[in-house]
């Protein structure tokens, strides 16, 4: 009986990581493909990463696509924790619950509608006050900010109500004013928040396609968009080893997040062992 | 104050006042609270109250959750503000004075220690932000971790102590700033019983040794019991009755309190007679007249409950020589064999028969080993109980 069960189960875990796994590995596999025809297999190469390397196209992507991320995370976390700290740690003020409800408002709208009424916005501030002058990394930058601060301000909200405030009281009645408290207790507590948060909206804004798409300018091209755009005019293999190379970068940090969980998990079940002896 | 009878009057002669100064006219209070009230929104948690706790007390507010004693320790740190009413500290209003200003500490609940730093920068926390100097900090710090004997884990995160030793930290931090007045919140609760009591015994000669006030918030009557100068029994956001822990054990004021505060036997009867040093009580349920000592102001035929706490009874299997007052009859009901003691349910004998009187308690010391599984009162035996006049109290709510 036990036995049946647990072939079932497996089955079905198997099931479950093919369908999530068998398309990447067809990626990852035809991009070693020599044939310049996608599906045709051609025989094993690595002539297209070679020749990716070389174009200069996709180079500017990359690098506009980490600068708008980096520069996003930064100051998302930046506002996000500023945002999250002020709706739970100021008490009741007059209108809390719709700030908060606004606040994750961009979560769950669509982003055409954001993507749309951003690029109305930029629009609109190019005539008014003639900035910003023309559209490119710094409406991507701005609009990416936009939506990640949201994702931030919920990430330290969660982290926030799960802090015991006792412990920010105890810094005031050892003669700490409150904005010593913060920098001496609250921000060391939620670095951990914040770095999840910084990372959240660097993803969030190396993936972002549809709202770049609305508010980039001309020769701006995010990763994405370029992945897209030639997509567009058919399958090249070259887009695939470039997949291929964003999935082997990803995993590597994923697998390096986990080593270090797993490391400090090890480390703090010692540290309890050392106190409870 | 006669009511409390003549122990209260052998205290009372003594004219040193030093470890009770709360009975001393002239003595100043170190912490007044004025009519203070707290309330949020709608609910009140603390209703006008009126306090005075000397220098050097050892002072427990205890009550049951949501009694509103957080809500007055809280208000005494500075974290709430009172809605109407005035808190003194040492002849200062604290009312407008940040919890940052005050020359009092804390020592929370859960402790909280601050996690992302060692032992020793948690207890030189408050040190530094009063500006002291690094080498006296140093010093003081390592006095003070000294003292709760945790010098070998001064290095050590929050995290990789016990919860003892996390107590001692904590403990530690809130004295090491020498306030006037150490304020504790519920601060044994998350240890094991046999630390718990050690612990409590650490903190009085702590408390000794530095004479600092501590006001301590409990829900827990034995640690209050033992731990305090004097217990403030509080309900509903009031007072029920402020007063040493003989004082609220022995003498209770109220059914209440004689119910709060270990157990108690209660019967109701109606005066028969009030002389200045007895009076005499009829019993409405059993057959029994009751002697007490002098009760002010009870007029003949006035309604009131006569409580005897269980180890005041003494219980026996031979009638008593001669009919008098403080006797009741009745059957071993129910035995609870504690190993140092063993508490009797007694079913009183009503109006002649054994059937469905009430049931008293008695409680026993085992001096001598039951033998062969049978103790010395058992099961159903007859037993005559009895109790001297000046052991029961009178209560009139």
């Amino acid at each position: 009986m036990k036995k049946q069960r647990s072939t079932f189960l497996f089955s079905v875990l198997c099931f479950g990581m093919a369908f999530l796994y068998i398309p990447m590995v067809m990626l990852v596999i035809y991009s070693f493909n020599y044939s310049k025809i996608v599906p045709v297999w051609g025989g094993f190469s690595t002539r297209w990463y070679a020749k990716l390397f070389e174009s200069e196209e996709v180079w500017n992507a990359l690098t506009l696509s980490l600068q708008i991320a980096v520069i996003n995370a930064t100051f998302a976390t930046l506002l996000g924790t500023m945002a999250g700290l002020a709706l739970v740690r100021f008490g009741r003020f007059r209108g809390r619950t719709i700030f908060s409800g606004m606040i994750s408002a961009p979560l769950v709208m669509p982003e055409v509608i954001t993507g749309l009424s951003l690029l109305m916005f930029f629009i609109a501030l190019q005539q008014l006050v003639g900035w910003p002058e023309k559209r490119g990394m710094t409406t991507i930058t701005i609009a990416h900010i936009t939506f990640s601060l949201a994702y931030v301000a919920v990430i330290i909200q969660s982290r926030l109500s799960g802090m015991s405030q006792s412990l920010e009281e105890a810094a005031q009645d050892l003669g700490a004013k409150p904005f010593r408290v913060m920098f001496d207790i609250t921000l060391p507590l939620l670095t951990p928040g914040m770095m999840a948060g910084w990372l959240l909206a660097f993803t969030l804004s190396l993936d972002d396609l549809v709202i770049a798409s609305f508010v980039k300018g001309p020769g701006s091209d995010t990763l994405p968009i370029l992945i897209y755009s030639r997509v567009r005019l058919g399958l090249r293999p070259d887009i695939n080893a470039l997949a291929t190379i964003i999935i082997a970068t990803v995993a590597v940090g994923v697998l390096i997040a986990g080593w270090i969980m797993i490391r400090q998990y090890k480390k703090q079940k010692a540290d309890q062992q050392m106190a409870a002896s | 104050m006669t009511i409390f009878g003549f122990g209260w009057e052998i205290m009372t002669n003594e004219t040193n006042y030093q470890d009770r100064q709360w009975l001393d006219p002239d003595a100043e209070p170190f912490i007044q609270l004025r009519g203070v009230t707290k309330q949020f929104g709608s609910f009140t948690a603390v209703k006008g109250v009126d306090l005075d706790i000397y220098k050097g007390e050892l002072f427990s507010l205890l009550g049951g959750s949501g009694c509103g004693k957080t809500t007055l320790l809280r208000m005494l740190a500075g974290f709430e503000t009172p809605t109407s009413g005035t808190i003194y500290i040492d002849g200062m209003a604290m009312n407008d004075v940040p919890p940052y200003e005050r020359p009092v500490n804390m020592m929370f609940q859960s402790y909280a220690l601050f996690p992302h730093m060692t032992v020793e920068s948690n207890v030189a926390y408050g040190l530094k932000r009063d500006g002291v100097k690094k080498s006296e900090i140093a010093e003081r710090v390592d006095a003070m971790l000294s003292m709760v004997e945790l010098s070998d884990f001064a290095k050590r995160k929050p995290h990789q102590l016990s919860g003892g030793q996390r107590q001692r930290v904590a403990l530690a931090r809130a004295l090491v700033k020498r306030p006037k007045v150490l304020l504790l919140d519920e601060p044994l609760v998350a240890l094991d019983k046999r630390l718990r009591e050690q612990t409590q015994f650490e903190l009085m000669n702590i408390q000794d040794k530095l004479g600092v006030t501590f006001i301590v918030v409990t829900h827990d009557q034995e640690e209050a019991m033992t731990l305090s100068t004097r217990i403030a029994v509080m309900d509903q956001g009031q007072f029920m009755q402020i007063g040493t822990p003989t004082e609220i054990y022995e003498y209770p004021e109220t059914k209440l309190i004689a119910n709060f505060i270990g157990s108690v036997n209660m019967f109701e009867g109606r005066v028969v007679s009030n002389d200045d040093d007895h009076m005499l009580v009829d019993s409405v349920e059993t057959a029994c007249r009751f002697e007490l000592g002098a009760v002010a102001k009870a007029e003949k035929g006035a309604k009131l409950w006569v409580a005897v706490r269980p180890e005041k009874i003494s219980m026996s299997t031979t009638a008593p020589q001669s009919v008098g007052t403080n006797q009741i009859k009745g059957t071993v009901h129910d035995i609870g064999y504690l190993g140092n003691m063993s508490i009797y349910r007694i079913q009183l004998d009503q109006n002649g028969s054994s059937e469905g009187g009430s049931l008293v308690e008695v409680t026993v010391p085992n001096q001598v080993r039951p033998k062969d599984g049978k103790h010395a009162i058992d099961w159903d035996d007859e037993v005559y109980l009895s109790w001297h006049p000046e052991s029961s109290v009178a209560l009139f709510r």
